[in-house]
């Protein structure tokens, strides 16, 4: 799992069966610094609750599609929580 | 698996159901020198691991939800040791003991 932040949300009415109601953000993986690392991905949002400038964590591969209600679908990237804080333990 | 260090924890109210009240760690992934590689997971513990340790992590589904005794879930990345030592080439590279 990594973190990342919610750069904007994603509209397709025409979608894949299983992906009606699937809620899609667009969001941008970050390094531990929390600095923008590598490409933007489109993820959908396992907790229904997550928007634009939200820090928060995705799961990827095959575990992405569990995060969903129905999870038989063509999901590869999934926010599965949102980030309250990254404590150092430093 | 992968070798990493844990360097922080994640605070998570709103998250998928699988992870109440689970502990997430931030680990930064170790090369086989036992330096830093760059890159970091943020995993579910099943151990207890602390700040500074070397731990042991799995990053794959299948055997995470395994691990965690769950039938599905969105989760793949797990701490499921404490590395005490870690030799390569006949040399210590990690030695916590």
């Amino acid at each position: 799992m990594q973190l990342a932040r919610v750069t904007g949300t994603l509209v397709a009415s025409v979608k894949a069966d299983g992906l009606e109601g699937v809620k899609f953000l667009i969001v941008q993986p970050l390094d531990r610094q929390q600095q923008p690392e590598g490409h933007p991905v489109v993820a959908a949002d396992g907790v229904h609750m997550a928007g634009p400038g939200e820090l928060v964590y995705i799961v990827g591969a095959r575990e992405a599609a569990q995060a969903m209600p129905n999870t038989f679908v063509p999901v590869d990237h999934a926010i599965v929580g949102i980030v309250d804080a990254v404590e150092a333990l430093e | 698996m992968k070798i990493g260090r844990v360097v922080g924890t994640v605070v998570s109210t709103i998250n998928a159901p699988v992870f109440d009240g689970r502990r997430l760690l931030l680990c930064d992934l170790l090369d086989a020198s036992g330096r830093p590689e760059g890159g970091y997971l943020i995993c579910v513990d099943t151990v207890g691991a602390g700040a500074g340790e070397a731990v042991l992590i799995l990053d794959e589904g299948n055997s995470a939800r395994l691990v965690l005794g769950l039938s599905a879930g969105p989760v793949r990345a797990v701490v499921v040791g404490i590395v005490d030592q870690l030799e390569v080439d006949g040399e210590l590279v990690i030695d916590e003991a």
